[in-house]
């Protein structure tokens, strides 16, 4: 029950690259930080990505989960701290960056354009050709069979590639997305909130899809405000808070209780309950968040006691 | 859920899918909806009017069809990629006027006013697409913003130049003949002559429907307008698509304004006003979703057909042309209606 931080130095130095087994990270954040003209979005974060491990990035809305998918994605650019991929040291200007680099991004909402048929989507952007200077053309049949070998190696048995992509349901929709950018040599896959628009047994889909793409080799990274969601596919755990880093963690140093203590805060839940018991909120309820508010201050005692806060 | 999961190797049927037969993915296609009105309206015509049937005045729907339809073509596009252009009406003349005061001003031959006529062409599309990628406006506001400023321009430099209202003749300049062979020649088959236009205009929607269907670029094009964002994020690259629409519009104003200059050797500068309408009514007929992302080439002159039968059938069925409009309308409304009920029903099998 103790959660210990990660020493962020120690960290970057020490940690090999468990498939290359070189001493530099697959991509590595030091102490970036970005803002918006006067408000600061993001200040001093440092996190890993390696090689066939997932790093999960948890916070509330508003953490800047988002500012810092976008700065890796190629969307934005941070103003401070430094950005390395395999060592170098880079600063995307656009997404294409960013994918040329190997990053590929799985977002929540535009992951693919609804109207167009699978096939057209798996490929968009990176479609295949034949042919040479103005009568090049897209290789149709190629592409649909590899659309369907790829998703069918991911698990998902397609009914027909010709289908416009928005009849799948989300959970299919991000799989595709994710099966996507494995099939593109993407070495490192952000993931936004995949799982916060769908269901218990859907979400349960996609969290299988992310554990297939790490055992692929990637490194994975997966934002998400579920703890549930991060803990048993994570490696590496890093939570956001107000734009800064409360905690990054190793899983072997974590439980999930800890870590659902550190994401909720003891002291907001407790201010939660006694604002639904002033509403006259039903009574099972209240006990139960009461109940759940003890849990969360024993757990967070017991790791405040253990472990000196990062600043 | 879960058998969607399974590892095995994809079942050679699969019972989720019902048996779809062929007719249900043929009205599945955008431009369905638009066959469906011009097969309609062809019979109705055909009954009604003894001459519509003629070949010599069939020849004369396609040469009205075709003088709508080729700027359809780029306007499909366009409205495919998300975006519609208000001033394709007047940059037709634009072209045609940039042709005629030049070569004629100069003294030059016609060609050199040709070429100049298609770089002004291309570069008012490009100017629309590069107003719109840098503001960020909506298409409505910055292309009624040109079509405001060219109709201006048309009037005011053609009474600069020439001191009319239209262009002075260049039916005595040099190349006018060949381009006239160019532009607004007749082709005779089988005793009955076919204008030029006509085979421009469905040499165009090959072309079109090829890069729509069998290219990247036609890739680009259903992505900008289905989903913007979406788009952008996976590295399409949104402005240079866009921009190219719209100076694929220019190009096709260029064909047709180059048409209206040696077909009558003079222009008018207040022409053109209004045309605009009938270029996005007929992708809209064609199945064009005035949102994006989704229609074809073949709609958009379909589209221009059934409007190129409804101009010329009033005039055989010998009624009075006032009604055209009003028939124009009604066809616009039954048509998208149309479109509408096949598409949901053809997506509900």
């Amino acid at each position: 029950m103790n959660a210990k931080q990660i020493d962020q130095q120690t960290l970057l130095k020490n940690e090999r690259d468990p498939l290359t087994h070189t001493p530099v990270h697959l991509l590595s954040l030091e102490g970036v930080g970005k803002h918006y003209g006067n408000i600061i979005a993001l200040s001093d974060v440092t996190m890993a990505v390696d090689n066939g491990r997932v790093t999960c990035v948890l916070g509330d809305n508003g953490a800047g989960k988002s500012t810092l998918i976008k700065i890796i994605a190629g969307l934005h650019q941070h103003d401070a701290g430094v950005l390395n991929i395999m060592g170098e040291e880079r600063k995307f200007s656009s997404p294409r960056d960013a994918l040329d680099a190997g990053i590929a991004t799985v977002y929540q909402d535009l992951a693919v354009v609804p109207l167009m048929p699978i096939w057209r989507n798996f490929f968009l952007g990176s479609e295949l050709t034949s042919g040479f200077g103005p009568f090049k053309s897209m290789d149709v049949q190629k592409m649909k069979d590899i659309t369907l070998k790829e998703l069918a190696e991911m698990g998902i048995d397609l009914r027909d590639v010709e289908q416009p992509i928005g009849q799948l349901s989300g959970g299919e929709r991000q799989c595709v997305a994710i099966a996507r950018a494995v099939y593109f040599g993407a070495k490192v896959l952000i993931l936004d909130e995949p799982t916060a628009a769908l269901g218990v047994k859907q979400s349960g889909v996609v969290l299988r899809y992310i554990l297939q793409a790490r055992d692929r080799g990637l490194g994975v990274i997966f934002i998400t405000h579920n703890p549930h969601h991060a803990f048993p596919v994570g490696d590496r755990f890093l939570l956001l808070k107000r734009g800064k880093s409360i905690g990054y963690y190793d899983k072997k140093d974590i439980t999930l209780d800890e870590l659902t203590a550190q994401m909720a805060g003891g002291a907001e839940l407790a201010e939660l309950a006694h604002e639904l018991e002033q509403l006259g909120g039903h009574g099972d309820i209240v006990k139960e968040v009461k109940a759940e508010v003890a849990d969360v201050a024993d757990v967070a005692e017991a790791s405040r006691e253990s472990s000196p806060r990062h600043a | 859920m879960t058998q969607t999961l399974s590892k095995s190797p994809l079942p050679v049927a699969d019972e989720r899918i019902g048996k779809r037969n062929p007719l249900q993915k043929l009205l599945g296609r955008p431009e369905v909806g638009a066959l469906v009105g011009a097969i309609v309206l062809f019979i109705f015509f055909a009954v009604v009017s003894q001459t519509f049937l003629q070949p010599a005045s069939f020849a004369t729907v396609l040469y009205g069809s075709s003088t709508i339809g080729i700027m359809a073509v780029g306007v499909s596009l366009l409205m495919i990629g998300g975006e519609f252009d208000l001033s394709t009406g007047v940059a037709v003349i634009s072209s045609a006027l940039t042709a005629s005061m030049f070569s004629w001003y100069f003294s030059t031959n016609i060609w050199v006013g040709v070429a100049l006529a298609l770089l002004v062409s291309l570069a008012i599309g490009f100017i629309n697409g590069w107003i719109l990628m840098k503001t960020k406006l909506p298409s409505f506001i910055v292309t009624l913003a040109t079509f405001l400023m060219l109709t201006g321009l048309n009037l005011g430099l053609t009474r600069m130049i020439g001191g009319g209202v239209s262009s002075p003749s260049i039916s005595d300049m040099d190349g006018f003949a060949a381009a006239r062979a160019v532009f607004a020649s007749s082709v005779r088959i089988g005793g009955i002559d076919v204008n030029i236009t006509v085979f421009i205009w469905i040499a165009l929607v090959a072309v079109a429907t090829w890069v729509l269907m069998r290219t990247r670029v036609g890739n680009w094009i259903f992505a900008v307008g289905g989903d913007e964002n979406a788009a952008r994020a996976v590295g399409v690259p949104v402005k240079a698509t866009k921009i190219g629409l719209f100076m694929g519009v220019g190009f096709c104003g260029w064909i047709l304004g180059m048409h209206n200059l040696f077909a009558f050797d003079t222009v008018q500068s207040g022409e053109g006003v209004g045309n605009e309408f009938l270029y996005i009514i007929a992708a809209v007929i064609g199945g064009c979703l005035l949102t994006g992302g989704y229609g074809s080439a073949i709609g958009g002159a379909i589209g221009a057909f059934i409007f190129g039968m409804a101009n010329k059938g009033i005039v055989y069925a010998q009624w009075n042309p006032d009604w055209f409009k009003f028939f124009l309308g009604l066809m616009l409304l039954l048509a998208t209606i149309v479109n509408l009920i096949v598409k949901r029903r053809a997506e509900l099998k």
